[in-house]
């Protein structure tokens, strides 16, 4: 295998988990709610994945695991921010905090069991395309359906009335519910699959990026994520693209680590982090005038009946 | 049935003050429920954790040590949230700051450097703090960047940057290659108030924290200006008051506390600097700035408490086997209800029957 | 009109009927079992003073509101609407006051999502040019809302509402936002709707067009309904004591006032939109004496907010000469300097700009009056000053409450809006800049508000009010100007400003005089 391929495939995979979680992200912020848990909802997803992976021996049924899980939390932050009209960030924070304490719980007793990743798919034919195959077609699968994942979020949003309906929430909540769409319901819909591809985005972790699971290992890949949707400035698209620099640049200083460039290793390992303050900067300052975020972002909304 | 609020014409001054006590016993509640499920007597294992510690002098002054980074902490974390500033990064300032203030203590180590020592590392700790505190707030001053991915994103670096210090240039070289300095001098250690004790002077600097920001926030024009820009920050601006230097500000003092307490805690209780000097105060202690309703006295209370759960989590590791993440969850869940139960002063919680069966008219 | 004669509803049967309607939220009652009938081509005039419950009769007419008793009949049935989707299914139509419009979606789109069932985008968009061209109210589906004027705004509401085919159509407050030019245009469709066969629910408060334009008048007070009438046959002020119960003080009409030297100067201010949305300000220019009233004019929109940003210096122009208060520059000056120069400032939003919604009244009060007096000493608050000074707006301006320190938002408009216009008077300032100063205010306190601005004036101080409402502004300035695109017209002395020349000029036509006068200059 090259080296250049070698680097690319590693690439896929370091930012699947960072492009699922985006991606649902990117759907409920489009609805209006700030959902700040992403970072708890994936390190739980990779816990209960991890759990049901390990006990079923299915990869699969890890992953549906990790997906419940994710919705689960974002069902408690969705009572909270929609049922009783609190804070956002606050709320957002706590489901993260929450997150980090049950993720530890769960996993506790899977810490140090291994299982076999999810498979790399070899389809005849396709994966020995010379140059290209492995890297079109020689991935684990969830790296393929978070890319399909996101074009049929983009289909949605800009092809489908029900798309519409979610962006007019995100863009004025009084008028949506003027009109008489049920903004909760729609925004619920909406958290519960950011919750979900939250889950999905943190059970990867452990179903296929590692063979096992240790507290913390989502290692602020959810707020990165956070970051990331702002960065795509809420497009689907853009997010894609976002997603790979960041992924790519997560590769490269382990690559850099590994050779041995006399940097010292926390200095590369701080690189994402960085990279993200550095981005976030750059981004805010190059849209003058205003924000592309949808208007009603993150504030409450009770309606009068 | 559904859930439906309704607005108070007025925010209901008595549920603020008995919603974090509705918080705690709900919280107490479910974490029966939880400790069921796992196996254990809920009665003994809520003893454990909320009573024991209480009943000798060791934990009660273990308590205080505990509390007194978490309460620093949320006192400059309730500054930023009421002015609607959102540091999330404290636990990066809390390491920076005792990097920061270390460095003293080791650039000085078994040298003849007199008292003039522990007062630098404060002061370097504190500034330090506020200095790393200003990198989120500034981005989000100038360029708009939301201060709450970028403190957090800052926590990371500061956590790396620690272990670097102590695997590298800091290590003790008497220390059996393990990542940490050598224990500072005396001159460099922040001094135990009753001789053999562990209750340490941080406590009392705390408590004059404590005092300050209430003078601050109930008594000051600046204090108003930091209500005022969190709460309606249009009216703020007609005011005169400036939002970006409120931010600045909110945030180097919190900044400020974030590192005064992690260099106390490193020169006080620790000794040395090592990785793992914080269980997460930077984050229990913004269930802290919560649980105390922003309000300082509230969060000293609030700050005594936490510390509790704390003791009682490691006395329940040792005497009951529960895991230590219980006390994670356990303060996560506190957060959700005293959340929830903050918005009962705004709103009155109804129940309504479902939506009216539809019925078509006659066209 | 041919036919002027009411329509005679006597004949036909209601095509909707609200019987002992009633709505309660908590111990407060809305609506208090209200009967109205409606009849086919029929325009119905909804009058009432804010707060008397018409907002919450339509909302429940359109299905956003569950009555809590009472019900509704649709051409005699009872009916009960689960959402507006089920009104509009009936024939239901509304066009919101504040409308409920997206401002980063496409004209197309908004009209889209004010449909129900299957029809298909591009079916929308062609429909949308026909009812659009049909009614002649031009409108390009491409756009995005947030770059069209508050006029064309309005446009989309109606059209949207028009492409369901309503039977009945509801309107709230259409002529706020429009110039009276435009509301004549609006006149027409709305007579032309009436010819089709449909009925019209007319919300209004601007008892003249009502006379005009309704066949039947609903009026409502403090949640009942007290009278039926025919407005034709009714005066305006008939009307208005039926709106309001009691007579209304007549604000005593201004003295013949000496003016003094200029107060406030405005000098070639240009200021560029803080707001991705904003308009720029361009040219203004203006001079106001001591002892003078000087009106502003224009729809919403166009630059109003923009100009009190600057006047106040809640926005900074670099030139500290374009902004001079008793003869000292102040363009580079903060809020709270000018403050202390004796200026004095009231935004239009009372609730979260002119006051902290959930703060007590003796903190809003320190919110503008630390810039000078005794409230702050040494950076610690005066509380007792504080409270004094809500002690005595509340005697004189007679604000209603139910304790001496409340928060702002527990007051009604009214009484809120008295609080923050007099908590500046009472500073006794020597130009006070005031945006709308009774815009969604009930009558009585409005005649208040009106006479303190008037005396203000006569004790000397510069008044400069900025309001939508122009028999407000003729009632109470010495001379009005208008404001179009960020451009501020030249001042018209009171007698020459009439409702048609300013409204030419709110519509952004340039007056022959001023023309003539340029040339012949």
């Amino acid at each position: 295998m090259l080296l250049v391929e070698a680097i690319i495939l590693s690439v896929l995979a370091a930012s699947t988990p960072l492009l699922l979680a985006a991606t649902g992200e990117l759907v409920t912020e489009r609805a209006g709610v700030l959902n700040l848990g992403v970072e708890g909802m994936m390190i739980v997803g990779a816990a209960c994945g991890f759990a049901g992976a390990w006990m079923s021996g299915s990869i699969i049924i890890g992953a549906l695991c990790g997906i419940v899980a994710g919705m689960l939390m974002s069902v408690i932050f969705a009572f909270m921010t929609l049922g009783l009209a609190v804070n956002q960030v606050a709320t957002g924070l706590a489901l993260t905090i929450l997150g980090i304490g049950l993720s530890g719980l769960i996993g506790a007793r899977f810490v140090g069991e291994r299982i076999t990743t999810a498979p790399k798919l070899a389809i005849r034919g396709l994966t020995d395309i010379p140059l290209v195959g492995r890297i079109l077609f020689g991935e684990d699968a969830f790296v393929y359906l978070s890319l399909a994942l996101i074009v049929a979020v983009w289909w949605f949003l800009y092809r489908t009335r029900a798309g519409l309906v979610l962006r007019a929430c995100g863009d004025n909540h009084v008028s949506a519910h003027a009109l008489g769409y049920p903004v909760l319901r729609i925004r619920l819909l909406a958290v519960l699959f950011g919750g979900g591809c939250a889950g999905l985005a943190g059970a990867y972790l452990p179903l296929a990026y590692t063979p096992f699971f240790i507290p913390g290992m989502t290692a602020g890949r959810g707020w990165i994520a956070l970051a990331l949707v702002v960065f795509a400035s809420w497009r689907p698209g853009r997010l894609v693209i976002g997603a790979y620099l960041f992924g790519a640049v997560t590769i490269l200083q382990l690559h850099a680590q590994g050779a041995g460039v006399g940097i010292p290793s926390q200095f590369m390992s701080a690189l994402p982090y960085l990279a993200t303050v550095i981005v976030l900067v750059l981004l805010s300052r190059a849209r003058t005038g205003g924000s592309t975020a949808p208007a009603a972002l993150g504030t409450v909304f009770v309606p009068d009946r | 049935m559904q859930l439906v609020l309704e607005k108070r014409a007025e925010r209901s001054r008595t549920i603020a003050l008995v919603s974090p006590l509705i918080a705690i016993g709900l919280t107490l509640v479910t974490m029966s429920v939880l400790f069921a499920v796992l196996g254990k007597n809920p009665i003994t294992a809520l003893g454990v954790y909320f009573i024991a510690p209480l009943t000798d002098g060791y934990s009660l002054q273990e308590i205080a040590v505990k509390a007194t980074p978490l309460v620093m902490i949320a006192i400059g974390l309730s500054l930023c949230y009421l002015a609607n500033a959102w540091n999330i990064g404290a636990e990066g300032q809390f390491l920076i700051g005792a990097v920061a203030g270390s460095w003293i203590a080791v650039k000085t180590q078994g040298t003849e450097a007199g008292h003039w020592v522990l007062p630098a590392m404060l002061v370097a700790g504190a500034a330090a703090g506020a200095l790393y505190a200003l990198i989120p707030a500034l981005c989000r001053v100038k360029f708009g960047a939301s201060e709450i991915l970028t403190s957090l994103m800052l926590v990371y670096v500061a956590d790396l940057l620690l272990d670097y210090l102590v695997r590298g240039p800091w290590r003790d070289p008497a220390g059996f290659n393990f990542p940490t300095t050598a224990e500072f001098d005396p001159v460099a250690t922040v001094p135990v108030l009753i001789e053999g004790g562990r209750l340490h002077l941080g406590s009392i600097i705390a408590l004059v924290v404590v005092a300050a920001a209430f003078v601050l926030l109930d008594r000051t024009i600046k204090g108003f200006e930091i209500r005022v820009v969190g709460v309606a920050p249009r009216a703020a601006r007609f005011g005169g008051f400036n939002a970006n230097q409120l931010i600045l500000l909110t945030f180097a003092v919190s900044g400020a506390l974030a590192g005064l307490a992690g260099i106390i805690e490193v020169a006080g209780p620790i000794g040395h600097l090592q990785p793992g000097i914080s269980p997460g105060y930077g984050f229990t202690a913004i269930i802290v700035a919560f649980l105390g309703r922003l309000n300082p006295v509230g969060i000293l209370i609030a700050g005594l408490f936490l510390a509790l759960t704390f003791i009682g989590g490691e006395q329940a590791q040792i005497t009951m086997k529960i895991p230590l993440d219980v006390t994670k969850v356990f303060q996560g869940i506190l957060l959700f209800y005293v959340l929830a139960c903050d918005s009962l002063i705004l709103y009155r919680f109804k129940l309504v029957s479902a939506a009216p069966q539809v019925q078509r008219a006659a066209r | 009109m041919l036919d002027p004669a009411p329509a005679t509803p006597q004949t036909s049967h209601p095509l909707l009927q609200t019987v002992g309607l009633t709505k309660r939220y908590g111990d407060f009652l809305a609506n208090d079992s209200i009967d109205i009938e409606i009849f086919p081509r029929e325009i119905h005039a909804l009058l009432g003073e804010n707060g008397a419950g018409k907002s919450t009769l339509v909302k429940t007419i359109y299905g956003l509101v569950q009555p809590s008793a009472g019900e509704l009949r649709w051409q005699g049935a009872p009916i009960k609407l689960s959402g507006p989707a089920e009104a509009r299914s009936l024939g239901i139509g509304m066009v919101f006051q504040h409308f409920s419009l997206f401002d980063n979606l496409t004209v197309a789109e908004n009209v889209a999502l004010g449909l129900d069932g299957k029809e298909p985008f591009k079916a929308i968009s062609a429909r949308l040019a026909d009812v659009a061209r049909d009614y002649g109210l031009p409108l390009d589906p491409s756009r995005e809302v947030w770059q069209l004027s508050v006029g064309e705004r309005q446009r989309i509401e109606i059209v949207r509402a028009l492409m369901q085919n309503p039977k009945f159509l509801i309107l709230d407050e259409p002529t706020a936002v429009l110039t009276p030019q435009e509301a004549d245009q609006l006149f027409v469709v709305l007579e032309r709707l009436k010819a089709e066969g449909r009925a019209i629910l007319y919300i209004s408060h601007k008892l003249d067009e009502v006379k005009r334009l309704c066949d039947t008048a609903t009026i409502l007070r403090g949640g009942k309904k007290v009278a039926t009438c025919n407005p034709k046959r009714e005066t305006a002020a008939s009307l208005a004591r039926m709106m309001v119960g009691t007579e209304i003080k007549e604000v005593k009409p201004p003295a013949e006032r000496r003016t003094t030297v200029p107060r406030l100067v405005v000098n070639d201010l240009n200021l560029a939109p803080s707001e991705l949305h904003g308009i720029s300000l361009r040219n203004i220019s203006f001079e106001l004496k001591g002892g003078e009233i000087l009106g502003i004019a224009g729809v919403a929109g166009n630059g109003q907010d923009e100009l009190f940003a600057a006047l106040s210096g809640e926005r900074l122009v670099k030139e500290p000469g374009t902004i001079i208060i008793d003869g000292l520059a102040c363009g580079h000056l903060s809020i709270t300097q000018r403050r202390k120069m004796g200026a004095a400032f009231v935004p239009e939003e009372r609730l979260g700009h002119g006051t902290a919604p959930r703060m007590r009244l003796s903190e809003n009060a320190l919110l503008t009056g630390h810039a000078a007096g005794d409230m702050v000493r040494h950076g610690f608050i005066n509380a007792a000053a504080t409270l004094r000074t809500v002690d005595l707006t509340t005697e004189t301006f007679d604000v209603r409450k139910a304790k001496r320190d409340p928060e702002a938002a527990s007051l009604s408009g009214g009484n809120l809006q008295k609080f923050v216009v007099g908590r500046e008077i009472l500073r006794g300032p020597a130009v006070l800049v005031v945006n709308q100063p009774t815009w969604g205010v009930d009558a009585g306190a409005a005649a208040i508000i009106r006479q303190a601005l008037i005396d203000l004036a006569s004790a000397g101080a510069a008044v400069l009010v900025t309001s939508q409402d122009l028999d407000e502004l003729i009632e109470i300035a010495d001379r009005i100007a208008v404001m179009f695109h960020g451009h501020l017209s030249e001042a018209l002395p009171r007698a020459d400003a009439t409702r048609e020349k300013l409204g030419l000029l709110m519509g952004g036509a340039t007056l022959e005089k001023e023309a003539a006068h340029a040339i012949g200059a």
